[in-house]
């Protein structure tokens, strides 16, 4: 067998195991596993609510995996997905509630994604320049910025911008909202599906001719890949690894406004409940390759939002333990393959 | 006498690379037997497999006659052999006492560890050694011979009966080092068997009984010391025999292109490098530099493209046509029209994942001619691949689809140089090891292609630690010891003595070490 068949099947191989172990799990809990299945994919792909639900959660997962996949390839682990997007999906709700109302739609999105991809962006670009010039490990900086991120936004929130008796914000005006594909075309009968997704697509194939096919992901790769040959080649290792961090968190902003503008449009507290942290498995399962993200993220999408409508027959926790298993099956395996490939 | 180690056509190999191939090796108890190499030699590994840390693929390892089978250091401890590595495995927190009784507490486990015994046996063994320590001090706190103390105190703490010194002195000031010799010869007259690696040959002749010299994971002599010489151990250590048929028409030197004046460098540690060093080369010719690894070689090379590390002093100067290159980044001194080509291969010359095609922009991928938009026109890449693989006779079917890594050692030398070469108004090539891991086919090309440039007006900077490939091409030749040009071969001289290689290596010999 060679390279290439061996790298696609790693993937499947761990979510097979993944699943048959559950299923396992299912049945000693005492349900039927089929069942169980069945009616997951009836509440997924079997309505039409229910795939744009899936839409919505795959299009956030995609934004966050490609900021974790970017750094990746130049060998930084970001785990501080989850702290980008929560000052980015902040400071997102922030501009579309103070635009005055005369500003046009169109004007007024773009605004908002920006300053959320700009929020997501220094945020991580602070564990890059943390990383570089102070050598604090990147793995600790995200982390701790994740901290700082989660206080910075509740502070703010409760003691300056919640509403009265809430835990969230005056609502975006409406020209910031991002429209969702029912209110555009009727698909997806009122899910949270919106025009993101295809912002996340784009971004996808974005980020795939920015790391294959241009001289600036050229030698971004090649810093990954062995940093000494870059640095003798006359290449800026320290350049490439915070434009990477930079790229990669504003990524991170952009699922931010898949939720505020996209969905809720307002900020609330918890309300993006650790998808960041899927992020990484997301990119983990996909070899932080930007197309098989695409798949990925799908993957994890349905086990979300499918486990959350099997919730009253089979606790919602199953489900984490799959997509946790998955990555672990994943690393193992590639590990296993690199021995014996 | 007794032999305490003996190896068996002993080899080893990683993947399809003999790191050491059918070694046999006898040292006998209560003698001091050095093992000389190059780096790259086999030492390492050889020593490895006796401390267990590698297993052989063949051949046997008797100590004190009995066969034996290491699957870990632990068996090796066990059977009385005992190392002390170049960089020392000491934990700095902890006293002297503490990690000389660390892994081989005289306790069971949960039990008081007898600090005060333990500090009584260790001070017997330091004064019946000579070896004055204080035992309560931190190892953190003590200097680095000290610490290489601790390391023999530890051997002896564990009734080593056989030792192993991977380079020793690499790290010490010359008053440490004759104590550390002084140390060696009573183990030695204590009945211990000792073995040393190193690449210095001063040492191996003033302390060694018997010398073992490695080349290419073989050993190629094992004679005694008294009976040899610096320049016979030079000449088995970095002589090899190419079959260098390339011819080297007389060079026409031009106008001075790189001029090296004083330079020094000093590292972080405060240990000079390069004291002085001073020379000129011209364009259209090569010069050749000669000297046993670890004399300012890299040193000089990190200094010229750039990359010296952070906080080594250095001093002098090091003008290209009269702009100097010191300070600058690679890309500004690639700018200038220099070209390098680094001695180790996979680490910094070349992403061995990427394709072959992919290596040829390596470092140049900067060049205008090959872009197009945010990308590379692949057109034009093409034709440049297409052109030097043919060119250079790099043997590769497509070279938009193989990763560099599938290639020999040798083709990817010639896709290196290839790239270096043909790199637009190249003034200066600063050329390492051009044939190291190359094979003998592709040896021939390198040095035709490298001899062609040189007529085409390149200057270029030589650094070999084959002397036979110093000799062959160079027009003229710096021998380099302790970091200074100690003796120069002027192109009158080179051109006469090449023709009697063997003469002219040991005269070579004579300066270099």
């Amino acid at each position: 067998m060679n390279r290439k068949s061996i790298k696609l099947l790693i993937p499947l191989l761990s979510i097979l195991s993944a699943l048959v172990v559950s299923t396992l799990i299912i049945a000693l809990a005492g349900r039927d596993p089929l069942m169980i299945f069945g009616k997951m994919f009836h509440a997924t792909f079997g309505s039409a609510y229910g795939s744009g639900q899936v839409l919505f959660r795959m299009t956030t997962l995609i934004f966050v995996a490609l900021a974790v996949a970017l750094p990746f390839q130049v060998r930084l682990f970001n785990i501080g997905a989850e702290g980008q997007l929560l000052m980015g999906a902040f400071v997102a709700a922030m501009t579309g509630t103070m635009l005055p109302p005369w500003v046009p739609s169109t004007a007024a999105i773009s605004l908002c994604i920006m300053t959320a991809m700009a929020a997501g962006a220094s945020w991580a670009l602070l564990a890059g320049v943390l990383r570089v010039r102070f050598g604090v490990n990147e793995v600790i900086g995200t982390i701790m910025l994740n901290f700082i991120a989660q206080g910075i936004t509740g502070y703010l929130l409760t003691w300056h911008f919640a509403l009265p008796s809430t835990v969230h914000t005056a609502p975006i005006t409406d020209a910031a909202i991002i429209p969702s594909f029912s209110a555009l075309t009727g698909w997806f009968a009122n899910s949270p599906a919106n025009l993101s997704t295809l912002l996340a697509i784009g971004m996808t194939l974005l980020f795939r001719i920015l790391l294959f096919s241009s001289r600036f992901g050229y030698e971004m790769r090649a810093v990954g890949l062995q940093p000494d040959a870059a640095r003798y080649a006359g290449i800026n290792a320290g350049m490439h690894a915070l434009t990477a961090m930079g790229i990669g968190g504003a990524a991170a902003g952009l699922g931010a406004a898949n939720i505020v503008l996209g969905y809720r449009h307002f900020y609330e507290a918890g309300m993006t409940g650790g998808v960041g942290f899927a992020g990484i498995a997301v990119a983990l399962l996909a070899g932080a390759r930007p197309l098989w993200i695409l798949l990925s993220a799908l993957f994890f999408g349905v086990l979300e939002y499918g486990g959350l409508t099997v919730n009253a027959l089979i606790p919602k926790d199953i489900f984490m333990i799959i997509e946790a298993l998955t990555i672990i099956l994943v690393i193992a395996f590639n590990a296993l393959g690199r021995r014996f490939g | 006498m007794t032999v305490a180690v003996r190896l068996s056509a002993l080899s080893k190999k990683f993947g399809s690379f003999s790191a050491n191939s059918n070694i046999s090796l006898s040292v006998e108890k209560g003698t001091i037997h050095a093992l000389v190499g190059e780096n790259g030699a086999g030492k390492s590994t050889l020593t490895k497999i006796i401390y267990g840390m590698f297993r052989p693929t063949s051949g046997e390892i008797f100590i004190d006659g009995k066969a034996v089978c290491f699957s870990s250091p632990r068996d090796a401890i066990h059977s009385g052999i005992g190392m002390v590595h170049q960089h020392f495995m000491l934990i700095p927190e902890l006293t002297v006492t503490e990690n000389i009784i660390l892994g081989n507490e005289p306790c069971q486990i949960f039990q008081r560890i007898p600090l005060k015994k333990s500090k009584a046996l260790i001070l017997n063994d330091a004064t019946a050694y000579g070896l004055a320590l204080d035992p309560d001090a931190l190892v953190g706190s003590l200097s680095i011979g000290e610490q290489q103390r601790v390391e023999i105190l530890k051997l002896l703490f564990r009734r080593a009966a056989i030792m192993i010194f991977d380079e020793p002195t690499a790290v010490l000031t010359p008053l440490e080092t004759e104590r550390f010799f002084a140390t060696l010869r009573s183990l030695r007259d204590k009945g211990k068997s000792i073995i040393l690696i190193t690449h210095k040959l001063d040492e191996v002749l003033a302390v060694a009984d018997m010398v073992s010299v490695m080349r290419k994971g073989e050993i190629v002599g094992t004679i005694p010391a008294a009976s040899t010489t610096k320049g016979e151990l030079a000449q088995m250590m970095v002589g090899r025999s190419l079959l260098l048929r390339v011819t080297n028409p007389p060079a026409s030197p031009g106008e001075t292109v790189l001029d090296i004046n004083k330079l020094c460098f000093r590292t972080k540690k405060g240990v000079d490098r390069l004291h002085d060093l001073s020379f000129t080369i011209r364009a259209g010719e090569i010069y050749g530099i000669a000297g046993v690894e670890g004399n300012g070689q890299s040193e000089l090379l990190q200094v010229l493209w750039g990359l010296a590390p952070e906080g080594a002093s250095i001093g002098g100067e090091a003008l290209l046509r009269g702009c100097s290159l010191i300070g600058k980044k690679p890309a500004e001194i690639a700018r200038m029209g220099v070209s390098h080509i680094p001695e180790d291969r996979l680490r910094h010359a070349v992403i061995a994942n990427y394709t072959v095609s992919e290596n040829f922009l390596f470092g140049r991928h900067r060049e205008r001619s090959f872009h197009q938009g945010t990308g590379f026109n692949s057109s034009a890449v093409n034709g440049y691949t297409e052109e030097m693989i043919a060119d250079y006779a790099v043997s590769c079917n497509s070279p938009n689809r193989q990763p560099l890594r599938a290639l020999s050692g040798g083709n990817q030398q010639k896709v290196v140089l290839a790239r270096e070469l043909s790199r637009p108004a190249i003034s200066l090539l600063l050329l390492a090891q051009p044939t190291r891991g190359v094979d003998i086919g592709a040896i021939e090309t390198i040095h035709q292609k490298i001899i062609e440039a040189r007529t085409n007006g390149v200057a270029i900077l030589l650094v070999s630690s084959e002397l036979e490939e110093i000799i062959a091409l160079s027009t003229r030749i710096g021998c380099l010891y302790k970091g200074s040009i100690r003796h120069t071969f002027s192109q009158e001289e080179v051109e006469l003595k090449r023709d009697s290689a063997e003469a002219f290596q040991k005269e070579i010999g004579l300066h270099i070490t």
